[in-house]
């Protein structure tokens, strides 16, 4: 036990015993095409006091070893087959979880583990009221009055930090944004004062900002009840920011587990270091200009620069000017238009051919709409759209799905984005058929060709999209939109669902065909580490304005606007050593873009303090 | 090759097996059993149980149950299946457009579908076969607008999702046509729904067709069919359960069949089953 050193708990570990310990796990799953070994080998323990956070990617087995815990997992399927899980509980009696009745494992489970699950969306029950969300498993576990469980439910709220607690008390779900949700959901975990607090992938559906105020609720709770906690999440960047002890899974084998800082700054193993280095990291890039591929080490990437967009070619491409997008509300007894969300609010911006340009900003803030704007799959408002001097906005019908030829888009859902019912080489075929591009026998040439391009065998052409795994998929998805030879690519948060080495993948793809096909990117992302990595030019957008457009340096390097600055300090940095969240929190909810109808919002004025560094001013 | 394995388990050869069954015995019962053994009555053996000579029983005017039922299996298949065709023929495009336009289009579609829903599925279908004359083609027309506005508001739901799936989105960004769209993208991935459903309804058509008869609108006595004899065992169940026995199992078994067979070609349609 002397190697668990815990310089960032403010309780001593080394006494106690551990809060639960796990003891060569293995969890089974029947399915009809045999027996899938989810958790293969898993043993560590958790102390009291200290996050130990599991980090694994997708199919690691990481979820389902915090579901066998909560004995969870057998609900989805699973079995566990082998050894032992043993729980701490009062007066030093422990319990095996793996082998304790449902009734004890009831009373286990609420009261002495909570949980925390990735979507807050979906893991309150909309048809509750906050107040018996947080009252409901008091009832269960304590014997707690009628008016004590609703006083202990107003404290629970307070202490989760919620402003006006006696009003979300009637308040029901839907009604509270995301990362109030998330803390009604951590309220709901600490109500019956858990020794061990289990989070899945917490803030993973959370804008950065609320992701940094999330954590850091989750740290100080820590702190103030000296419960344990188990973090499970694939992001290295929140591991180095969380962890006192970090477990890196792979495949249901756990691959090494040490200190935050061994693993950080020495890890022994290689598929650790290869997790480490595809994790991009913001400020990585400074002092440099152009977009640059990340390193995968066991890969060999030719690690050379984009090349330069040489000045004879840096024609403009793309011109949006003074896009608006405005969706309306119905509401009444006629169901007549009652209010519009501001969704694009007079942005304006220009890409020139084999440049990347990134649009970056949180959930809600307009950044994929702008893109489907420019396509037309929404119908803007007003403004206008030149690509390469054809105004797109006055396309009609025709014209338009002709136009569309020279842009296409990649999707977000490498699950969604794929027909189920076509193979694949029916999907990349597919735009070229519609817009009679070749011939049939020239077809399969073009496919076969466009494959070997997007790093795919030939052999994929007979499989349906189901057979892939997600960094496959959004390569097929890639394939169809270049398969045109289009001018301009919009991605629309195209690697946020892949893993790390997959992401590192895929865009390394994406620069490479910038590179060969001379394509220009409108890179719409969440993310700013991935958006410092690819982009020449960025624009940071809030409640459907443009607030700030520059060169990847000139944002990255000087940002300007209040909002750039809130949201690169927010972004977790991928080093136990700078810690950057704070521990008082700023409470800021994003404003509703929603509007009378009739609302003339004020004309946005930019401030030009560089060269092509635009600030917005009001 | 790999589609005919896939058929190859438990519930596609009970599915095909019962379904190939009743086709049978539908199209090759008339030609072999000569028609007047379903009419043939005799009185003397009236709601007689199960014997040697008449071994499914007697009705209450003693007419053979086992001729009846066989005799029957036309009448009764061949207006359940038209019924749901015609219904599929009028209610797929008709929610496919609905449901992939939307908007005014949607509105205008469904508010004619919604009327058609206000009236019991019963009461529309013996008003039409009563405006139309009691035969057996007016009994299909009659049920299968009955059905109509069910099966159309259903795949309007359905189209209606799969139409904002990203992958409509993506197909309209590469250039596909709205035709193009409805039938290559949102037609195959509603079909799972399309084709149980449409199993589901054929064990209510033979049903509906026994209410149209009772009503003396359906299939005109002494003629048989399913629903027809069900309903005329209601009077004599506490001392003849086979009258109702018979014709019911005979529904029941070609319900079961039709669904594990509409179960079994779902999946067989569906790439992801593949194991």
């Amino acid at each position: 036990m002397t190697e668990n050193k815990n310089p960032n708990s403010q309780i001593d570990t080394q006494i106690d015993a551990p809060v639960i310990s796990l003891d060569h796990l293995r969890v089974e799953f029947e399915t009809d095409g045999g027996t899938v070994v989810a958790v293969n080998d898993i043993s560590f323990k958790v102390f009291p006091g200290e996050t130990v956070c599991l980090v694994g990617e997708s199919g690691s087995g990481k979820s389902v070893t915090s579901l066998s815990l909560m004995r969870l997992v057998e609900f989805g399927g699973g079995q566990i087959t082998g050894g032992k899980m043993l729980l701490s509980r009062d007066k030093k009696q422990t319990v095996n979880l793996s082998q304790v009745d449902a009734g004890t494992m009831r009373s286990i489970r609420g009261n002495e583990i909570g949980m925390i699950f990735q979507e807050p969306m979906t893991s309150l029950n909309p048809v509750f009221s906050i107040e018996r969300q947080l009252t409901d498993g008091l009832r269960l576990h304590t014997n707690l009055s009628a008016s004590e469980t609703r006083e202990k439910a107003l404290e629970l709220l307070k202490e989760v930090r919620i402003p006006d607690p006696e009003k979300r008390l009637r308040q029901y779900p839907h009604e509270l944004s995301g990362g109030m949700r998330q803390r009604v959901v951590i309220a709901m975990a600490m109500a019956c004062r858990p020794r061990l607090l289990i989070a899945d992938e917490p803030t993973t559906a959370l804008d950065v900002t609320i992701q940094a105020e999330i954590l850091s609720l989750i740290n100080r709770l820590k702190r103030e009840t000296g419960m344990a906690v188990l973090f499970i999440t694939h992001d290295m960047a929140v591991v180095a920011q969380m962890a006192d002890r970090v477990v890196v899974m792979y495949q249901g084998n756990l691959i090494e587990e040490g200190s935050v800082d061994d693993i950080f700054t020495s890890p022994k193993e290689d598929y650790t270091k290869a997790l480490l280095a595809a994790v991009p990291q913001l400020g990585q890039m400074a002092g440099t200009s152009l977009p640059s591929p990340l390193n995968i080490p066991g890969v060999a990437v030719a690690v050379k620069p984009v090349r330069e967009v040489i000045d004879t070619e840096k024609k403009t491409l793309l011109e949006v000017k003074n896009l608006v997008t405005h969706f309306p509300v119905y509401g009444g007894i006629f169901r007549q238009k009652v209010a519009n969300v501001h969704a694009v609010e007079n942005v304006s911006f220009t890409i020139n051919r084999g440049e990347t340009m990134a649009l970056v900003g949180e959930s809600g803030c307009g950044k994929s709409s702008c893109g489907r704007s420019i396509l037309r799959l929404v119908e803007p408002t007003s403004g206008d759209i030149f690509l390469d001097g054809k105004n797109i906005i006055s396309l009609n019908g025709r014209e338009l799905r002709s136009a569309r030829r020279d842009m296409q888009m990649v999707f977000q859902d490498p699950y969604a984005s794929l027909n189920p019912y076509m193979r694949l080489r029916e999907q990349i075929a597919e735009p070229l058929k519609n817009f009679g591009l070749a011939t049939r026998s020239e077809v399969d040439d073009i496919v076969r060709d466009i494959l070997e391009k997007v790093e795919l065998p030939v052999s994929f052409l007979r499989r349906f999209p189901h057979e892939l795994s997600g960094g496959q998929r959004q390569r097929v998805a890639i394939a169809r939109a270049i398969v045109v030879n289009p001018s301009l690519v919009i991605t629309d948060e195209a690697v946020s669902a892949l893993d790390v080495s997959v992401q590192a993948q895929v865009l390394n793809l994406m620069m490479s065909l910038q590179d060969e096909l001379g394509l220009s990117y409108l890179f719409i992302s969440h993310d700013m580490a991935v958006v410092e990595r690819v982009s020449h030019k960025v624009g940071v957008m809030y409640l459907g304005r443009l607030v700030e457009v520059g060169s990847r340096s000139q944002i990255f390097e000087n940002p300007q606007h209040e909002y750039t600055r809130t949201l690169m300090a927010a972004v977790p940095i991928a080093d136990p050593k700078k810690r950057n969240i704070s521990n008082d929190m700023n409470f800021k909810p994003i404003p509703s873009p929603v509007f009378p109808v009739g609302h003339i919002p004020e004309n946005p004025i930019y401030e030009e303090i560089e060269d092509g560094h635009l600030i917005l001013r009001n | 090759m790999s589609i005919f394995k896939k058929f190859l388990n438990f519930k596609g050869i009970i599915g095909i097996t019962l379904v190939l069954c009743v086709i049978l015995i539908a199209v090759l019962a008339p030609l072999i059993i000569p028609p007047e053994f379903a009419t043939r009555m005799d009185m003397r053996a009236r709601l007689s149980p199960p014997n040697m000579a008449h071994w499914m029983g007697t009705d209450q005017l003693g007419r053979d149950l086992f001729y009846r039922v066989m005799l029957g299996a036309r009448t009764s298949i061949n207006i359940a299946t038209s019924a749901v065709l015609m219904s599929l023929v009028i209610g797929l495009p008709l929610g496919l457009i609905s449901g992939y336009f939307g908007g005014r289009t949607d509105n205008v579609l469904m508010r004619l579908v919604d009327t058609l829903l206000s009236f019991p599925a019963l009461l529309l279908a013996l008003t039409i076969s009563a405006v139309l004359g009691p035969n057996l083609q007016n009994t299909i027309i009659a049920i299968g607008i009955a059905f109509t506005p069910y099966l159309a508001r259903l795949i309007r739901g359905e189209a209606l999702r799969v139409a904002q799936m990203p992958y409509v989105e993506a197909a309209r960004s590469s250039g596909a046509t709205n035709s193009r769209l409805i039938i290559g993208h949102v037609l195959p991935n509603i079909m799972p729904v399309v084709i149980v459903q449409s199993t589901i309804s054929l064990a209510f058509a033979i049903l509906a067709e026994a209410g149209l008869s009772f009503l003396g609108l359906g299939t005109q006595p002494p003629e048989a069919s399913w629903g027809l004899m069900i309903q005329a065992s209601r009077d004599y169940l506490d001392r003849a359960p086979w009258t109702a026995l018979v014709p019911g199992t005979a529904v029941a078994l070609t319900v079961l069949g039709l669904n594990m067979f509409g179960d079994v070609l779902r999946d067989v349609l569906d790439p992801r089953s593949q194991s």
